[in-house]
């Protein structure tokens, strides 16, 4: 009896599992049919000489792009850009978030106007930023009234910057409402005790809710690591296709090479591209486990 | 005790002087752009004249030395509206491009997205841990990666330069199917089993059940995908060759500068749908901003 029991139970576990495979599948077969089976042919794209009846190079392709001027351009400054916004991005969105914690008059209306940059399109408000940072722009005419001199913004060394702030007028809402919902998460009672103890507030901050927060955290370093890749759409609004040097980052790079049709090319950085990705992320997983696992469930 | 608490007073005014400066700052951009996009051509042109003037071929326009940053037209005019709206076919003809894009891609996107999260809810097993993995790499990887993969296709499939290429990678995106099996995982398990005991089949549970629980995320997920999507510029920059084909994000910064009065109305009228999208569903973005953070869960 029990085990004709057991066997309809595993009978009926197995129908389930069937059927709601089925529902899977649409899904799979489009992630198959555009990202999968067209990812392995970029990469053996990336290991011949030429689309049509090609040689395999190995590793040749991969050579020659390390090598291009205009690739290491991209990568750097890419990296650059990378390496100043999203620390940035991190850090002031927590202390948004720590802030709009305490208990201050329109609280709601504040993260209101902080997440509404993220709704907006960029290429609605390329136009004001233009008027600000012009050479004959709002910001120079600020920088004589106080007595420093003009800065061409978007054609100079500064253009970084400018983009920079872009970049964080527009992510910050975003990772400040992860890192507020993060903050109301943390356990009460731990707070309490900690208060008890007459913990100061940096205490507190430090000792107990960073240590809470380390998954946010990681998660917000990669979300704005993924957007700061995407900045090429500000760069490109505000400047167009020919930006100034140090703007010129890897989806330029990549567009040149869409522009040539070279699929060598094309697929040996985008199969550089991921795999810098994926080390990126899995080293941030790694130090996360390290640092929050004693206060994970 | 009384001198702790004028401090404590003393303390939150200045944290919400400085989150209130903050939040004006973050608004200033759109508030500027709404407000120019009221002034007549003549108006524009001699408050930022000296900015667009490099290229702009105007004539006889009075144009300022200084640029004059002003939140209220001196003199409220719908002129601007009046020429995009009804006069100049072109931008009417873009911002449709915009909306044919969009809206197809959310439709279909939610909808396969819905079908897989109640997949990857009901059974839990190896091979479908190890799709969910691929999805989330994929959700994580940047466009210059699965840019060429998604080019490839459109090549095969012979549907480059048709609004196909841009549509069906949209759809099968596997973003909402993350966001929306997180939703589903929460749904009680007895729930289901009741139903399934019940006699209700696979199809059954899904559409009499999950599906109507997931109105909220669904929102969220929608809203998402819209901003995304409404702010795409490098997927129209290489999947559509033909320039009348872009939607209004990546032709917004190609009006020329004789026109720099019409491009703030034209500027404020592509973002009133997000704007809007944001009126009425802030609470669902920040709460399916929230479900994507807990990414190990």
């Amino acid at each position: 009896m029990k085990v004709r029991n057991k066997q309809k139970v595993s009978k009926r576990i197995r129908k389930q599992k069937i059927g709601s495979g089925l529902f899977i599948a649409p899904s799979f077969i489009g992630v198959l049919l555009f990202f999968i089976v067209p990812f392995i042919v970029v990469i053996y794209y990336s290991l011949i000489d030429n689309p049509i009846g090609g040689n395999f190079v190995f590793l040749d392709n991969f050579r020659i792009v390390l090598r291009n001027g205009a690739f290491r351009k991209a990568v750097t400054n890419t990296l650059t850009f990378s390496v100043t916004a999203v620390p940035l991005a991190v850090i002031l969105s927590l202390m948004l978030a720590v802030l709009l914690d305490k208990k201050i008059p329109f609280r709601s209306h504040f993260r209101t106007f902080f997440l509404s940059p993220m709704m907006v399109p960029v290429a609605s408000i390329v136009l004001i930023w233009q008027v600000l940072f012009h050479y004959n722009g709002a910001v120079n005419e600020f920088m004589v009234s106080v007595g420093a001199g003009k800065i061409d913004w978007i054609k100079s060394e500064y253009a970084q910057i400018v983009i920079v702030i872009l970049f964080l007028w527009k992510n910050l809402g975003y990772n400040m409402i992860l890192f507020m919902a993060a903050l109301t998460s943390i356990p009460k009672d731990i707070l309490e005790v900690a208060r008890l103890e007459s913990a100061s507030a940096l205490q507190t901050f430090f000792y107990i809710k960073l240590r809470y927060l380390s998954s946010t955290i990681l998660f917000v370093t990669i979300m704005s690591l993924i957007n700061s890749f995407k900045v090429f759409r500000e760069i490109y609004l505000l400047t167009g296709d020919r930006p100034y040097d140090t703007l010129y980052m890897m989806q330029h790079f990549m567009n040149n090479m869409f522009k040539n049709l070279d699929y060598q090319k094309l697929s040996a950085a985008a199969i550089l591209m991921s795999l810098v990705m994926i080390v990126i992320i899995g080293v941030l997983f790694l130090v996360e486990n390290r640092f929050g696992k004693d206060v994970e469930g | 005790m009384k001198k702790k608490k004028i401090f404590r007073g003393v303390k939150l005014t200045v944290v919400t002087l400085v989150v209130a400066f903050f939040a004006v700052m973050f608004l200033t951009p759109i508030i500027l752009t709404i407000s120019n996009s009221f002034m007549s051509q003549s108006e524009i042109s001699s408050n930022y004249g000296s900015v667009f003037a490099t290229t702009d071929t105007g004539g006889k326009v009075y144009i300022a030395e200084k640029v004059n940053l002003k939140f209220i037209p001196d003199m409220v005019s719908f002129q601007q509206y009046i020429t995009v709206l009804f006069k100049s076919p072109e931008y009417l003809l873009k911002f449709w491009n915009s909306v044919i894009l969009v809206v197809p891609i959310v439709v279909f996107q939610l909808l396969i997205a819905t079908l897989a999260a109640y997949g990857f809810m009901r059974y839990r097993g190896r091979i479908r841990e190890i799709i969910f993995f691929a999805y989330i790499i994929l959700m994580l990887m940047p466009y210059q990666v699965t840019l060429v993969p998604n080019y490839l296709v459109a090549d095969w499939l012979n549907i480059l330069d048709s609004n196909w290429a841009i549509w069906l990678p949209g759809i099968m995106s596997p973003f909402a199917v993350f966001l929306l099996t997180k939703f589903m995982r929460r749904i009680p398990v007895g729930v289901i089993e009741a139903a399934q005991i019940d006699g209700a089949g696979e199809w059954q549970i899904f559409s009499k059940i999950c599906a109507p629980l997931c109105k909220g995320a669904l929102c969220s997920a929608a809203i998402l995908v819209f901003i995304d999507y409404w702010n795409m510029v490098e997927q129209p920059l290489i999947l559509l060759s033909d320039p009348q084909m872009h939607p209004m994000s990546v032709f917004l910064s190609k009006i020329n500068a004789g026109e720099i009065g019409l491009a703030f109305a034209v500027a404020t009228v592509y973002m009133i749908p997000s704007l809007l999208v944001f009126l009425y569903g802030e609470e669902y973005l920040v709460e399916g901003i929230t479900y994507q953070g807990g990414i190990k869960g």
